[in-house]
């Protein structure tokens, strides 16, 4: 049975359009913060071991085991922050806007509990300040979930307190990146830091720091309600629950799908979203937004999670597919992403500040005509160096990708450079 | 001209002393706005870490980060003009030139190009040509590849437009009124057929046309 007509089950979008969900009372009525009831309940360290034998997977990018993280905070009185992550500036992406927008309550319930098992007091959402309308729905739910206790001070009569702030951005991808965006929160430019330290040891105002994506803290009132255990027996051995999937580009059904982690990618990009328009053909696909890798048309049966993804080459990244369609030329393509890199590199490692610069100059040297085939072994040389050599991974996120293209599609550059050539030529006779 | 240097092509005046911390005296800030950065100010453990809204608030009041903006934000926050200047260049929604009031920010990322978005960009300035009240510019991907392509207007998220929409949706802008109703993102349902029952457990007797609802 394909994922189309299967049972699909629903953590996240369940009955996620339901009229007035955004608010507490709607949310109350369909069970929302019991979860947070229960956790309150237990010890932290019985809540840590659940959220560990769930084996959630942070839903930002990296992928790494959010009990894991937590585990890394120092115990103790030292004041510590989590920050949630919703930044959402990875192209293709869109998921946590649908959360956050419709059912922000699950986010703010899943901050309560989190930072409960890590004995965390501060909390801040650094939300992008595109989002607008999301930011405003959350400090409306946050305004009610104080009202009704369950943030302030000794949430529900317990011993657990916490004070919670909405942060908007203003625009600059690289505030996603978990240093980058810790300075950003402490009013700067933002530049990602060098790690180590991590922010779990010194993070936000030097202390230690929890960053999770939105996804990630709005799964973990499911995993209280439904045990660490019954969460992990859901997706593959190694990647464990259900993911959002935002899928855009040359699909005829554009959106974000709730999948069990393992499916068939091919599920996800014909039936779910109905695949190119007819007598297209998938030509590439990024699979987890524009910084990973591109797979092609043949790699469509490669399951959808986090392990069978990184041994295809690429990753699942956000959870970000991107299609584009065999009337597209690779070129456009790869111009638009290194074009977005240059604008959104911070300039602080130079690999990346002018790696990402000549590589779009080369790119439209192809265009205009002005290459020769060497051009590609420079610019594959080029992203070779950028990658392991700089601060953060804005540079590599670049440097994969267009270098996964130039190695997959090189005869179609060659084509598109030849055809400028002849092209530029044929303009000044 | 921006009025402070915004890089190395404008020469910068080497005989002026870099400006101090504001006294509270000397400069005159509007009391709303003082007291919204004020408020910013009281949410974090260090106040600094308002500059971001500070500077979003000044933009509101000034339409752009002026000097004099951010001579008002630094005298609140009791920083200098500089360290609000070198934020205030980073961050792409922070103007350092003057702009027009109106914000149409087109989404030029892969997912919207794909769907046409460099065509509708070049529509819409040409159709805004000339018009010092519109601020038209190409902006990244915006979160919304969904309805693609699309347009943020003054925050609110528009589409998937066709060309044909940019005569309304400027002339919405102009006037006043909600930009494109019927394609505002507020309205859309989520794309997954699995995710909503349609008899939701808290109003069992609505239910929603999912498949109408969505373009
Ligand atoms: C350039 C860059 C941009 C990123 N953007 C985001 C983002 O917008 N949202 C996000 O959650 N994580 C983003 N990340 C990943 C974060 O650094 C971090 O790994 C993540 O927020 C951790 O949360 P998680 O463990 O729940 O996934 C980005 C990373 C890099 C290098
Ligand atoms: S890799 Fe690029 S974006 Fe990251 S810190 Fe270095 S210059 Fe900045
Ligand atoms: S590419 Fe335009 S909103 Fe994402």
């Amino acid at each position: 049975m394909s994922a189309a007509t299967a049972e699909r089950r629903m953590l996240l979008l369940n009955d996620i359009d339901e009229p007035g969900l955004a608010t507490r009372e709607v949310y109350e009525r369909r069970g929302g913060y019991e979860s947070l009831r229960k956790a309150l309940s237990m010890e932290p360290e019985a809540l840590l071991t659940e959220l560990k034998d769930s084996g959630l997977r942070g839903r930002g990018g990296a992928g790494f085991a959010m009990g894991t993280k937590v585990s890394f905070l120092p115990k103790g009185a030292a004041q510590k922050y989590l920050v949630c992550n919703a930044d959402e500036s990875e192209p293709g992406t869109f998921k946590d806007r649908e959360l956050m927008q419709k059912c922000p309550h699950m986010l703010i319930e899943g901050i309560a509990i989190a930072t409960w098992a890590a004995g965390i007091s501060r909390a801040f959402i650094y939300i992008r300040g595109e989002y607008v309308l999301q930011a405003d729905i959350l400090d409306a739910a946050l305004a009610e979930a104080r009202e009704a206790g369950y943030v302030g001070q000794n949430i529900l009569g317990s011993e657990h307190s916490l004070s919670l702030v909405v942060h908007r951005g203003a625009g600059a991808y690289i505030c996603g990146e978990e240093t980058g965006l810790l300075d950003s929160l402490e009013g700067k430019r933002g530049n990602p830091r060098l790690k180590p330290p991590f922010p779990a040891i010194n993070g936000l105002y030097q202390g230690p720091t929890l960053i999770n994506n939105v996804e990630t803290l709005s799964t973990v009132p499911s995993i209280v309600k439904m045990g660490g255990e019954a969460y992990a027996s859901l997706g593959t051995e190694t990647s464990k629950g259900t993911k959002l999937v935002s899928i855009s580009g040359h699909v005829q059904r554009p959106g974000n799908y709730e999948i069990e982690l393992g499916i068939p990618s091919r599920e996800i990009i014909y039936d779910l979203a109905g695949g190119p328009a007819d007598g297209r053909q998938v030509k590439c696909w990024f699979p987890g937004g524009s910084s990973s890798p591109v797979l092609t048309g043949d790699d469509l049966d490669i399951p959808y999670d986090f392990d069978s993804l990184a041994k295809a080459g690429t990753m699942l990244g956000s959870g970000a597919i991107i299609v584009v369609d065999d009337s597209t030329p690779i070129l456009d393509v790869a111009l638009k992403t290194a074009k977005f890199y240059r604008h959104e590199s911070c300039g602080k490692c130079t690999p990346c500040r002018e790696g990402t610069n000549w590589t779009v100059k080369m790119l439209e040297r192809i265009a205009a005509g002005e290459a020769t085939p060497m051009d590609l072994d420079i610019m594959a040389s080029v992203c070779t160096n950028i990658i392991g050599n700089c601060l953060c991974v804005l540079g590599d996120a670049m440097a994969m990708p267009i270098g996964s293209m130039i190695a997959k599609f090189r005869g179609e550059f060659e084509q598109s450079i030849e055809q400028a050539r002849l092209a530029a030529e044929g303009a000044l006779v | 001209m921006s009025g402070f240097a915004s890089g190395w092509d404008q020469a910068t005046d080497r005989d002026k002393l870099p400006a101090e911390i504001p006294s509270p005296d000397q400069v005159e800030v509007p009391a709303a706005l003082r007291q919204e950065i004020e408020g910013h100010m009281s949410l974090y453990p260090d106040p600094t870490s308002a500059a971001l809204p500070a500077l979003a608030a000044a933009q509101r009041v000034h339409g752009w980060c002026s000097p004099e903006a951010i001579e008002q934000v630094a005298c609140v926050m009791q920083v200098t003009p500089a360290s609000l200047a070198a934020v205030a260049t980073f961050y792409d929604m922070l103007e350092t030139e003057p702009v027009g009031r109106h914000s149409v920010y087109v989404c030029t990322n892969i997912s919207c190009s794909l769907r046409g978005a460099d065509a509708l960009l070049d529509a819409v300035k040409a159709a805004a040509e000339g018009d010092g009240e519109l601020n038209v510019r190409a902006f990244e991907c915006l979160g919304a590849c969904d309805i693609a392509p699309m347009a943020s207007v003054d925050g609110v998220y528009v589409g998937p437009l066709a060309i044909e929409d940019v005569p309304q949706l400027l002339d919405d802008v102009r006037s006043g009124r909600p930009v494109l109703p019927e394609k505002q993102l507020a309205r859309m349902l989520v794309a997954d057929p699995a995710a909503n029952s349609q008899q939701y457990p808290s109003h069992p007797v609505q239910s929603v046309d999912n498949e109408g609802q969505r373009r």
